[in-house]
């Protein structure tokens, strides 16, 4: 049976466009304004959402993510505070696939058979787990699959042939193509290593293949979206929520509109 | 270098477990970089125009073999046991660091990159690497907390005067923890050109192997001195435990010797018992922190929590995963020594014996002191000392009040 995951990103293909996937952390800037600006990056456009599990370490992560998971940490936001996010969100919004994107420790700490459980409870689509490469994932992938979760794994542009076939075959849902060499973070351009990464990625699997990483704004999209089946965005939504400087309703509004802007760049 | 442990299984393994310890958490990335320096390491260990070269750089640049010193006044403290020091701190740069840093510099020759960076907590493993750098002409970067670019302020002032640029972190806890975060976000993003020149025995696999193989030459000198000087395989060796490096490198030619007890002593701060410590083999539990699985400083959602020590180079909440191993097969014992009991060893050692030694290497110091009363003085005991003290001679004149507005104490 296709995971839900794998229907949105299906009928995005058919409509003939790229998906767009928006990524914004739990608790930030607090528990509940983060489930706000998640359901305003839906209600923008957003077909597919990471939450991030804020971590104290995140060694993938720019400043600007940086900043915010600092934020959501000084403010308390525990596990189960991203679960909540989770099925508030997934309640709100039945079509949307709801991933979480997290650094491997939490997800260990907590114990990898019951995150699975409460992740899927909480009607989570599946996890990004950025450090958590192929060799080492083998109990994460049996407790995913054991709750019907998708593992998603990324890929970069060093990534030799080989090794996306190993990486490709090992995950589901999608392939996260990263654009660029380096961390999160808005860039100028996103670069020519996305396409030639997305089109080797592609000989190796029928997964569809989402590039992210550096890209913030719609004609980024557009162009990504020109070779990729999704187009993923976090720092920009990050951003405008830390411009909007403690105005929640200003922040949201922003979420929103860039995700409707990003939204009509995917179907250009 | 794999070795025979006490029940026969190959440490590490080839994913670089030791036991349930190491492994490679590491970004997609960085795979093609981490075993590009595995597999370039193990050609490396066994072609002797390497060994040749990185042998007579110890030789004739650091100055090894380092000296083993009796501190016969230094032992009338220590319970009348017998204390050995094995002089790192001797070492050019002033650490055991170099012998490592040598090794993965003519590693980083091998591998055609021009750019090394670092983290550094105390600047000894910074200054040892800016050393390197200007001896083979590598650009050089050294990530160090902000904090501890304060308190370490001469290890800065060294570095940039080798050439180095010098970032001060001032992320999370602005410490060694932080340092390797930011060193880790700039070799995803320039992997090509740069080696990533890991100061500790900690890390993804193969860093925690490679770097033990490079500071053996600590035990396996030692080892030998002390059976010249007494005859006889002391009753202890003892070092101080941050990530654990000059601790692998002089415990390891002594695990297959039973009857040596191997004792690491970690940085409790204000105390084990409160909030503000590094003792992390002490208090910590397993999880993942900075490419491996290890003890580490967390919560219960799995973040980390800021370690605390006086030494820079202890300020740290994840250790070596080979540590781990030892600590779980009971081959090594982890005992905490706070921020007092090193000071006052510090003091000790340059009062009775001529010798200022690195706070962290005075970590071990108060471990022997503690560790002599309990065995008499019919005891050998082997200390390993890291570091010598310059840079930490403000921290020290603070500590003690020796600035003469303090008027002396």
């Amino acid at each position: 049976m296709a995971s839900k995951l794998s229907e949105t990103l299906a009928a995005a293909r058919a409509e003939g466009r790229a998906a767009l996937i928006g990524y914004l952390p739990a608790g930030f800037p607090t528990v509940d304004g983060g489930i706000r600006a998640i359901d305003a990056l839906i209600e923008g456009g957003c077909d597919v959402v990471e939450v991030g599990l804020p971590h104290s370490d995140p060694v993938l992560d720019g400043a600007t993510i940086q900043t915010a998971d600092d934020i959501a940490l000084r403010g308390g936001v525990r596990i189960k505070d991203v679960l909540r996010t989770v099925a508030e969100v997934a309640a709100a919004h039945p079509s949307a696939p709801v991933l979480v994107m997290t650094y491997w420790n939490p997800v260990d700490r907590y114990g990898v058979a019951r995150f699975a459980a409460d992740l899927a409870a909480a009607g989570g689509a599946g996890c990004i787990l950025p450090d958590l490469p192929v060799e080492e994932s083998d109990e994460w992938r049996k407790a995913a699959g054991e709750h019907g979760l998708d593992t998603v794994f990324v890929v970069a542009p060093s990534s030799k042939d080989q090794r996306l076939a190993e990486v490709t075959a090992a995950g589901s849902g999608f392939v996260y193509a990263a654009a660029v060499m380096g961390v999160t973070g808005t860039r100028a351009a996103v670069g020519n290593l996305a396409e030639d990464l997305v089109a080797r990625t592609r000989a190796t699997t029928d997964l569809p293949v989402c590039v992210g990483l550096g890209v913030s704004n719609a004609t980024q999209a557009a162009e990504v979206a020109g070779f990729a089946d999704g187009v993923i965005v976090g720092s920009a939504f990050v951003q405008r929520i830390l411009d909007a400087d403690g105005d929640e309703e200003a922040g949201l509004a922003a979420v929103r509109a860039l995700a409707a802007d990003l939204a009509a760049g995917v179907r250009r | 270098m794999s070795q025979n442990d006490p029940s026969g299984a190959q440490v590490p393994d080839a994913r670089g477990y030791f036991g349930a310890y190491g492994g490679r958490f590491i970004p997609e990335a960085l795979v093609a970089a981490v075993e590009q320096v595995a597999e370039e390491y193990e050609k490396a260990k066994t072609d002797p125009a390497f060994t040749a070269e990185l042998d007579a750089l110890l030789k004739d640049y650091t100055g090894r073999p380092s000296p083993l010193t009796d501190v016969h006044r230094f032992s009338a403290e220590a319970g009348g046991a017998r204390v050995l020091l094995k002089r790192e701190d001797l070492n050019h740069t002033g650490s055991h660091k170099i012998n490592n840093v040598l090794g993965q510099a003519l590693l980083t020759k091998r591998m055609g990159k021009t750019r090394i960076i670092a983290e550094t907590g105390a600047g000894q493993h910074g200054v040892a690497t800016a050393t390197a750098c200007a001896l083979f002409g590598f650009d050089c970067t050294i990530y160090m907390g902000e904090v501890d670019t304060q308190r370490q302020a001469l290890n800065v002032a060294r570095m940039r005067m080798l050439g180095a640029e010098v970032v001060a972190v001032k992320s999370g806890s602005r410490t060694l923890k932080d340092a390797i975060n930011e060193a880790f976000r700039d070799w995803v993003a320039n992997v090509d050109s740069t080696h990533y020149l890991f100061g500790t025995v900690a890390g993804p696999h193969p860093f925690p192997m490679m770097v033990r193989d490079f500071h053996r030459v600590i035990g396996v000198e030692a080892r030998q001195q002390v059976l010249d000087r007494t005859g006889r395989l002391p009753d202890a060796v003892v070092a101080c435990v941050g990530g654990g490096s000059n601790a692998m490198g002089i415990f390891h030619e002594f695990i297959p010797d039973a009857g040596v007890r191997l004792i690491g002593c970690e940085a409790a701060g204000e105390g084990a018992e409160t909030p503000k410590h590094a003792a992390t083999l002490t208090k910590g539990d397993p999880g993942v922190l900075h490419g491996s699985r290890t003890y580490v400083l967390q919560d219960e959602d799995g973040q980390t929590i800021e370690s605390h020590s006086i030494s820079a180079g202890l300020d740290y909440p994840g250790v070596g995963p080979e540590h781990a191993w030892l600590k779980d097969t009971g081959r090594a014992e982890y005992r905490p020594v706070t921020d007092d009991a090193a000071m006052q060893a510090l003091r000790l050692l340059s009062r009775t014996e001529g010798i200022i030694p690195a706070i962290e290497s005075a970590h071990a110091l108060a471990g022997a002191l503690e560790l002599g009363r309990e065995l008499g003085p019919e005891a050998t005991i082997l200390v390993s000392l890291s570091g010598r003290g310059d840079k930490d001679m403000h921290t020290a004149a603070e500590y003690f009040g020796l600035y003469d507005t303090d008027g002396g104490k």
